[in-house]
């Protein structure tokens, strides 16, 4: 039972260069599995991928094999894929549906499609939108939220569907901190509770030090790193990665450059 | 009241509620001297980018003023207030139309009436700054989100307006792209402009500006430099608007160090205190 990449390569269509090399990552049911390094190094694409949206829906040019639970998505259909992996865009408003008139119903939406019973739908769409404390918003309009508020809205949209496996892009990079310590709750919750295997792309160091227990870091296309968050983020290299190390890591580098004394009691 | 001279911009009274009947700004009293940097900061939804629109004319207050340079924005064109104010959207994508880098950037400087040279000099000036420069006959929609992000921006900078608004210029910016914000804001500032920004990066902001406004449900709830905001006695004010004040600001009250709001001046008490 994994979400899992093996040997995977993929270039868009009509580009010249390959945007994933030999990635291998597998993610265990009920696990938080990291992903960072800098932009433009293939973090959104390698969630594409994973997520089965490429090529499934968007073509391109796929090499080595996605499974999930030994199923190879090559050749699934894009529906069979996206009832077992729920996947959240970079930019909520690509996510929202656009299609109805308020927040509770697009939240409601998936679950819906899924065809589950009313009450379930009703008990998943509150349960969603409760999780990340935005239960005052079920009667606005999606259209007119502020960009974090959208940013909740479609994290939502995705827990509600109770996917094995969660694929997220950036899902706190328009938060303020209580959204963002709302979301690593919700998404421990998800992987502890109902077992789901997340993957999850992050510039928020402090955020995948609480939540990860695995960390891969991505640039120019490949894995470059993959190991326990602790080592990680600890690596010297962090910062020529274009990966901020989190604070209580820079702060100690700080001290520590100007010759003073780091009491480990600090962090 | 009057406009204070060498006001960048200011407001007085401004309140908005949106067509539907969401009230978004109450009673927001701002005065925002030239050349100065200054972050809002507040939890989603708290109001902070429907208060900057306010300062292009995007929307219209609904209740209160604010001025422009002296000048009432109630009074003035959009495409007038585009010369004095760019504003760099915190969604890229509703900003950017055009089918080449190059010709995103060159839009706004060709409308204010640069023709040639001029314009070229602009054009490349500003995607050099976002470190864009060997990108100009892309398509924007081939460029991640991140770098997307960037080329907003430096739309922006190719206007040359007095006043330079970034609404959450580092979401999705990795380490790189933060430092080329950074540089930026301190471009502009040592030229003299005006540069405001919404942020939820503290540490950034803590960083990067000298001012700070907190803006909570729609009111503002703090407002001064980054020692005095994050100081100790205002971490219950930030926390009831979903801030966390940044890791150094905490360390430093902890060791009882005074407000230490940046990693520098933690560690500058830290040696002074050895």
């Amino acid at each position: 039972m994994s979400l899992r990449l093996e040997g995977v390569g993929y270039r868009y269509a009509g580009s010249a260069t390959d945007a994933l090399i030999d990635v291998d990552l597998a993610i265990e049911p009920g696990e938080v599995v990291g992903v960072c390094g800098p932009n433009a190094g293939g973090k959104s694409t390698l969630c594409l991928v994973a997520g089965g949206l490429a090529p499934l829906t968007i073509g391109g040019q796929l090499r080595g094999r996605v499974s999930i639970d030994g199923s190879a998505t090559a050749g699934a259909k894009q529906y069979e894929v996206a009832q077992r992996v729920g996947i959240l865009f970079q930019e909520p408003q690509a996510q929202l549906s656009d299609s109805v008139p308020t927040v509770w119903e697009e939240v409601a939406f998936g679950p819906r499609n899924l065809s589950l019973p009313l009450d379930e739908v009703v008990a998943r769409t509150w349960g969603a939108l409760e999780a990340l404390d935005i239960a005052d918003l079920c009667e606005r309009d999606p259209g007119r939220l502020s960009g974090g508020q959208a940013q909740l809205v479609a994290l939502a949209s995705v827990l509600a569907l109770q996917p094995a496996y969660l694929v997220l892009d950036e899902p706190t990079s328009q938060l303020d901190p209580e959204g963002t310590r709302l979301v690593a709750e919700a998404l421990a919750r998800a992987a502890a509770v109902t077992g789901a295997g997340i993957l999850v792309v992050e510039h928020k160091t402090d955020l995948l030090a609480r939540l990860c227990a695995r960390l891969a870091i991505v640039e120019a296309g490949r894995i470059v790193k993959q190991g326990t968050a602790v080592t990680m983020l600890g690596l010297p290299e962090l910062d020529e990665l274009g990966v901020s190390p989190p604070e209580t890591v820079r702060l100690r580098r700080a001290v520590e450059a100007t010759g003073g004394h780091w009491d480990p009691s600090w962090t | 009241m009057t406009p204070s001279a060498g006001a960048a911009l200011s407001s007085e009274g401004l309140g908005f509620v949106y067509p539907d009947g969401t009230r978004a700004l109450t009673g927001i009293d701002l005065l925002v001297p030239a050349g100065i940097r200054l972050a809002i900061v507040g939890q989603n939804g708290s109001g902070k980018s429907t208060l900057v629109r306010h300062f292009n004319g995007l929307l219209r207050a609904t209740e209160g003023r604010v001025l422009v340079g002296g000048e009432e924005v109630s009074r003035r064109h959009v495409a007038e207030l585009a010369q004095q104010v760019g504003i760099a959207f915190q969604n890229p994508d509703r900003q950017i139309f055009a089918g080449s880098v190059r010709s995103e950037v060159a839009f706004g400087p060709r409308n204010l009436g640069l023709r040639g040279e001029e314009l070229e000099s602009a054009v490349k000036s500003a995607l050099e700054a976002v470190r864009l420069g060997g990108e100009g006959e892309t398509n924007p929609y081939d460029l991640g989100y991140s770098r997307r992000k960037l080329l907003t921006i430096a739309s922006v900078l190719a206007m040359r307006t007095p006043i330079v608004v970034l609404d959450e210029p580092t979401t999705g910016q990795d380490l790189r792209g933060v430092r080329t914000i950074e540089g930026i804001v301190a471009t502009l500032a040592a030229e003299g402009r005006t540069v405001i920004a919404v942020s939820h990066d503290l540490r950034f902001v803590a960083e990067t500006f000298e001012r700070v406004v907190v803006m909570r449900q729609g009111t503002i709830v703090l407002d001064g430099t980054p020692s005095e905001v994050f100081a100790e006695a205002n971490w219950a004010t930030l926390r009831s608007t979903n801030l966390e004040p940044p890791y150094a600001a905490r360390l430093g009250a902890r060791l009882g160090l005074g407000s230490t709001p940046t990693e520098e001046s933690l560690v500058s008490a830290l040696s002074a205190g050895t």
